[in-house]
């Protein structure tokens, strides 16, 4: 860098006058086979990127992003999960001395102590050996971990029923109701509104009642003798309420 | 042409030897995979900082469509999902990008870890990862709650429980999260839309900086 008298600017500026030539550093002295990243390397750096672009769109084609339906805070049956990179330390609260009276273990000093110990590893990994097997603690440590994160998130993906998760959360249809109608009060006296709604889009307990395709009569015989979940003898009212209840229900189409 | 216009950006700003730091720098034998295919584990840095670029570019397209208020949100998301064009693929790259980018910095993590890397003079860089990935984690966190689904809601819940569960500050953190101590609901949205939009980026641009600074200053760790 040119110091003291003599320093030329352009104009009035701070920018030295004297040009300094764009030209790439000579790699050919350097030890071994070392290359410029520019552009040398960075060309090679982006056919792997492109590789992995393609991967990447794949997923993004093969699996569309999911969407449930819209958060209903009312809806207590509901079973939360977390996304899969949280799980391990989701799975750590269900046990009994990681939770309850004991949260604080599981949701503090264990995690603050993993986290903690990754945060301060060069402090406390200090020797000059950076082999893995030269250092056995360190190594040790990380393969302890990995095994308890695998092993956490295992469990955690192990408990939960897919079916029932995807059934739960899934973007119900919903139709226009006449309120006013036959059908509607008879399905509000009869009860069937506490398991299936208001909206008959169904519930935690009941499925819904929106597009089943069913015919008025095996509708009729569901009311009557129930189904899976549903006990027999639900529909108390007389025979022609029930055919005014069960063509109300089979015309209801999602809008 | 572009020679010219170079040339003239230069007198009046002398931008070769910004220019030249950056692209002058070695990539030594033992991390480049065209000579040793083990090598591979080098790339994994390199693939969280693509991905990262991923999610920033599709998250700036995701937010011409997302209007984050309750009333909305799900709306939003919904009609981007099945009405705007290329839409579902730009909500899949942002929402696969937030699982790959765990990936691809834990691999690294455990690259460097390994190997070792992290020594002296190393340290400070270590710590500056070490955030970097808490960062992200807060990303995945709080971009969970946006598209105001079941899942968004409930999950939520539990992370804001849990973050109430830390010692001393627990409450303080929960009301800080959620914007009230009992209600997770629309000051949440808001909340952690501004988190996830503004708060969180800027300090992750602000530490990968950092991050990148270091290693150009140390240059990358030698071979085992």
């Amino acid at each position: 860098m040119h110091r003291g008298k003599g320093m030329k600017f352009v104009g009035d500026s701070r920018i030295p006058a004297e040009r300094k030539p764009n030209i790439p550093k000579d790699y050919s002295e350097y030890p071994g086979k070392t290359e410029a990243f520019w552009p040398n390397f960075l060309l090679k750096e982006w056919m792997v990127g492109s590789v992995f672009l393609v991967g990447y769109l794949c997923l993004t084609i093969a699996h569309p992003s999911p969407l449930e339906r819209v958060a209903d805070p009312t809806d207590t049956g509901y079973l939360p999960l977390p996304d899969w990179y949280f799980l391990f330390l989701y799975q750590l609260l269900k046990y009994t001395y990681a939770s309850g009276p004991y949260n604080v273990i599981g949701g503090f000093i264990i995690p603050g102590l993993a986290f903690g110990g990754l945060m301060l590893a060069p402090f406390i990994d200090r020797g000059p050996k950076r082999r893995p097997l030269e250092r056995p603690f360190a190594t040790g440590f990380m393969m302890l971990s990995l095994a308890a994160i695998i092993f956490l998130t295992w469990e955690s993906v192990d408990a939960v029923d897919w079916k029932a998760k995807e059934a739960q959360g899934a973007i119900v249809e919903e139709a226009a109701i006449d309120t006013n109608s036959d059908g509607f009060k008879i399905y509000q006296e009869n009860g069937c509104i506490n398991c299936h709604g208001d909206t008959l889009s169904g519930g935690a307990a009941a499925p819904s009642l929106v597009g089943t395709g069913l015919t008025p009569e095996e509708i009729a015989e569901i009311a009557k003798n129930g189904k899976g979940s549903m006990p027999p003898g639900m529909y108390k009212g007389n025979d022609e309420d029930l055919v005014k209840l069960s063509e109300f229900i089979s015309t209801l189409e999602a809008e | 042409m572009l020679n010219k216009i170079y040339d003239w950006v230069d007198e009046r700003l002398d931008i070769t030897p910004m220019w030249r730091d950056i692209a002058d720098h070695e990539v030594p034998e033992h991390v480049n995979p065209a000579h040793h295919f083990s090598a591979f584990v080098y790339c994994f840095g390199g693939l969280t900082f693509f991905v990262t670029v991923i999610q920033i570019l599709s998250g700036m397209f995701l937010t011409m469509y997302y209007v984050p208020d309750i009333k909305n949100a799900w709306e939003s998301v919904y009609y981007l999902q099945n009405e705007v064009a290329f839409g579902v693929i730009v909500r899949g790259m942002h929402h696969w990008g937030a699982s790959l980018v765990i990936v691809m910095m834990f691999l690294h993590t455990l690259r460097v870890f390994f190997q070792g890397a992290y020594k002296k003079p190393r340290e400070l860089n270590w710590v500056v990862g070490v955030l970097i990935f808490f960062v992200m984690l807060g990303l995945g966190f709080t971009g969970y709650l946006l598209p105001w689904d079941m899942k968004a809601l409930f999950a939520t819940k539990v992370g804001i429980e849990i973050a109430a569960s830390t010692p001393l500050i627990g409450h303080e953190l929960k009301v800080l999260l959620a914007g009230h101590p009992d209600i997770v609901g629309a000051q949440t949205l808001t909340r952690f839309f501004a988190i996830h939009v503004f708060f969180l980026p800027a300090a992750l641009l602000g530490l990968m900086g950092a991050h990148f600074i270091m290693i150009r200053k140390q240059g990358i760790s030698g071979p085992l």
